[in-house]
C-alpha cells in the first residue's frame, strides 16, 4: 500500500499518510509536510560513470531525513546535488530535476541557492580565521556589514549550536584551537548563521566520539522546527535516533524510502532488511 | 650474533656515516662561504660604506651608498611589477584550471624560469634601453621582474593547490562566489607559503647580476631618476672584483657581505612576521 520503490517517476510520492514518530502539535499540520525539496528522475554522472540512477525522493519541510547505505552508494553525491556543490567537480552532470519549493535549483542563482540550502561536511572545515570570523563569514559574504548586526548574529548562531557558553570568552582565538566536536558544532553554527531553510549534513559525526555525537544530535532536534534537515550517515543507530524519514541507497539507486520506523522495523525490501540488520555492508 | 646480523649492522652503520658526512659537507659549504665573506668583507665595512659614493682607485675609503639605494630601488620596482602579475597568474592556474590555456601558461612559466637571466637582460635592453636611448633603472627592474614572475606564479600555484578542497567547498556552501571564496578563504589559508615563495623570489633577483649589466648598467654617482643608469650591488661587486686595485677588491668583499646580509635579514624578518600572524 505504500509507494516505496525508488524508480517511481510520477510525482505522487506523499500518498503515504503516516504518523510522525517525533512530531507533536503544530508540526503535524499538513502544510509542514509539504515537500521542501524534491528530486525527480535524477541521474547523476561523474564523466561517463553514472553514480545515481533515476532517484525520486521528497524531503519534507521541518523534518529530519536520513540517507543511509554502504560506502559509494551515492548518498553523498545525492546530498551534494541539492545545493549544486557537485558543480565544483569538473566533468559532473545530471539529468532530471531537483526542486526547492517547487522551483528547479538549476534555474536559480547558485549563491542564493546555497544561502538557502546550507551544508555541513564530513570533516569539520573551520576556516583559518578566528571563531568570530568563521561564524560571521556567511553573513558577511551575503552583505551584512554592520559590526553590531554581526555580533548579534554570531552570538545567536553559537547559542543555537549550543557552543556559546564554551567559546564566548575566546571569540578572537583561532577556530583551530577548538576540539574536534566543537569544530564540527562551529561549522554547524557557521551554516546556521545565514538562516538556511535547508541544512545538509554529510556524515557530520563520523569523526566524533559518542558524547560529541549526542550533542550534535540534540542540536539537530533543537533546530528542526526552523530548518529542514537532510543527514547522510553511516551510523544506522544515528539514523534511527534522529530521522523522521530514512532513505536507503545502494549502488546508486534509492532502494527504499519511508518513515524511519518502517525502514528499521518493517522494511519492504530484502536489501534494506539485510543492510539494517547488519547482514550486509 | 650471526654473521648475517653482523653484516646488516655493518651496512647500516656505513650508510649512516655516509649520509651524515654528506649532510655535513652540504652545510659546511654554506658556512664556509658565510665565514669567508665575513672574514674578508667585515674588515672593509664601515659607516662610510653605507653613506658615501665610490672613490676612484688609489683613494682610500669611500662607499657604495648609491649601489645600495639602486639595488633597493630596482628590486622594489621589480617586486611591484612582478608580484601582482605572478600572484594573479598563480591564482589563475590553481583556482581556474581547466581547458587548454592553463597548461600552456604553466609550461610557458616553466620555460621562462629556465631561460638564462642574461637573455632576459637582452630582452629588456631591446624593449626599453633601445627605444629610451639610455640605460635606466626601469630597464633593470623589468629585466628582474621577468625573472620574478615565473617563480611567483609557480610557487603561488603550488601553495594554493595544497589548500584542502574542503575549505573551498565550505566557503561556496555559505553562498560565497568563487572569487570571494578564493580571496577570503583560500588565499589567506595559503598566505604563509605564498609569502615565502615571494620572499625567495625577491631574494633571488636581489643577487642577479647578468640582467643588469646592459639594462641599468652602473653609475659611480647618484642616479637622480629611474631614467638614468643606476648602480646596483651585484654589478658593483662585479666591476670592483675584476678591477686590478686592492682597495676595490676589499670594497667588493664588503658589498658581497652587505648583499648577503640584506637578503638574510629580509628573509628572516618576513618569516618571523608570517609565523606570528599564522598562530
Amino acid at each position: 500500500m505504500q509507494p516505496k520503490v525508488s524508480s517511481m517517476s510520477s510525482p505522487s510520492f506523499p500518498t503515504k499518510m503516516h504518523i510522525e514518530p517525533h512530531s507533536s502539535g503544530a508540526a503535524n499540520t499538513p502544510t509542514s509536510k509539504e515537500a521542501k525539496m524534491r528530486a525527480a528522475n535524477l541521474n547523476f554522472f561523474y564523466g561517463s560513470f553514472q553514480a545515481l540512477y533515476d532517484i525520486d525522493l521528497e524531503i519534507q519541510a521541518n523534518r529530519i531525513t536520513a540517507l543511509i547505505g554502504p560506502s559509494g552508494c551515492g548518498k553523498s553525491t545525492f546530498l551534494r546535488t541539492l545545493n549544486r556543490i557537485n558543480e565544483t567537480i569538473r566533468g559532473t552532470r545530471y539529468t532530471g530535476e531537483v526542486l526547492l519549493d517547487g522551483v528547479d535549483v538549476k534555474s536559480q542563482d547558485v549563491t542564493a541557492l546555497r544561502r538557502r540550502v546550507g551544508m555541513v561536511f564530513q570533516k569539520s572545515n573551520p576556516f583559518p580565521k578566528t571563531i568570530f570570523d568563521n561564524i560571521a563569514y556567511g553573513p558577511k559574504v551575503n552583505g551584512m556589514t554592520s559590526k553590531q548586526d554581526l555580533e548579534v548574529t554570531v552570538e545567536k548562531s553559537l547559542r543555537r549550536a549550543a557552543l556559546w557558553e564554551e567559546v564566548k570568552d575566546k571569540l578572537q582565538k583561532p577556530a583551530s584551537a577548538l576540539s574536534g566536536g566543537q569544530q564540527q558544532r562551529l561549522c554547524i553554527a557557521r551554516a546556521m548563521a545565514v538562516d538556511p531553510e535547508v541544512l545538509l549534513l554529510d556524515e557530520p559525526c563520523s569523526a566524533l566520539d559518542p558524547i560529541a555525537t549526542l550533542k550534535i544530535e540534540e542540536l539537530l532536534f533543537s533546530i528542526k522546527d526552523q530548518t529542514t534537515i537532510v543527514i547522510v550517515t553511516h551510523n544506522m543507530q544515528q539514523a534511527a535516533r534522529v530521522a523522521d524519514n530514512t532513505g536507503f541507497f545502494m549502488l546508486g539507486k534509492l532502494v527504499e524510502f519511508d518513515r524511519t520506523e518502517m525502514i528499521f522495523r518493517n522494511p519492504s525490501k530484502k536489501e534494506t532488511e539485510d543492510y539494517v540488520t547488519g547482514r550486509f555492508g | 650474533m650471526t654473521l648475517r646480523t653482523r653484516w646488516r649492522y655493518l651496512v647500516n652503520n656505513v650508510m649512516l656515516a655516509l649520509t651524515g658526512f654528506c649532510t655535513l659537507l652540504t652545510i659546511s659549504i654554506l658556512f664556509f662561504i658565510l665565514g669567508y665573506l665575513v672574514w674578508n668583507g667585515f674588515t672593509s665595512l664601515d659607516l662610510a660604506f653605507f653613506t658615501e659614493l665610490p672613490k676612484s682607485p688609489g683613494e682610500a675609503g669611500g662607499g657604495m651608498a648609491n649601489a645600495i639605494l639602486g639595488s633597493f630601488m630596482m628590486v622594489g620596482l621589480a617586486t611591484v611589477i612582478g608580484v601582482p602579475i605572478g600572484f594573479l597568474g598563480g591564482v589563475y592556474l590553481a583556482e581556474y584550471d581547466g581547458g587548454w590555456l592553463p597548461p600552456v601558461v604553466r609550461y610557458t612559466a616553466d620555460l621562462l624560469n629556465g631561460i638564462p637571466s642574461i637573455v632576459l637582460g637582452i630582452v629588456a635592453w631591446n624593449l626599453l634601453v633601445v627605444p629610451m636611448k639610455t640605460f635606466s633603472a626601469w630597464a633593470g627592474s623589468v629585466a628582474l621582474s621577468l625573472i620574478l614572475i615565473p617563480i611567483v606564479v609557480r610557487s603561488t600555484e603550488q601553495f594554493l593547490r595544497a589548500v584542502p578542497n574542503s575549505l573551498r567547498e565550505g566557503a561556496l556552501a555559505l553562498g560565497a562566489n568563487k572569487a570571494t571564496a578564493t580571496l577570503t578563504v583560500v588565499v589567506p589559508a595559503a598566505r604563509r607559503g605564498i609569502l615565502t615563495g615571494i620572499i625567495l623570489g625577491v631574494a633571488r633577483i636581489a643577487g642577479e647580476t647578468a640582467p643588469l649589466l646592459f639594462t641599468s648598467l652602473n653609475n659611480q654617482f647618484w642616479a637622480t631618476s629611474p631614467n638614468q643608469p643606476t648602480a646596483s650591488l651585484p654589478v658593483m661587486i662585479f666591476t670592483h672584483a675584476i678591477s686590478p686595485y686592492d682597495d676595490w677588491h676589499r670594497q667588493a668583499w664588503a658589498a658581497g657581505l652587505v648583499l648577503l646580509a640584506f637578503v638574510l635579514i629580509a628573509n628572516m624578518t618576513a618569516r618571523f612576521v608570517v609565523s606570528r600572524n599564522a598562530s
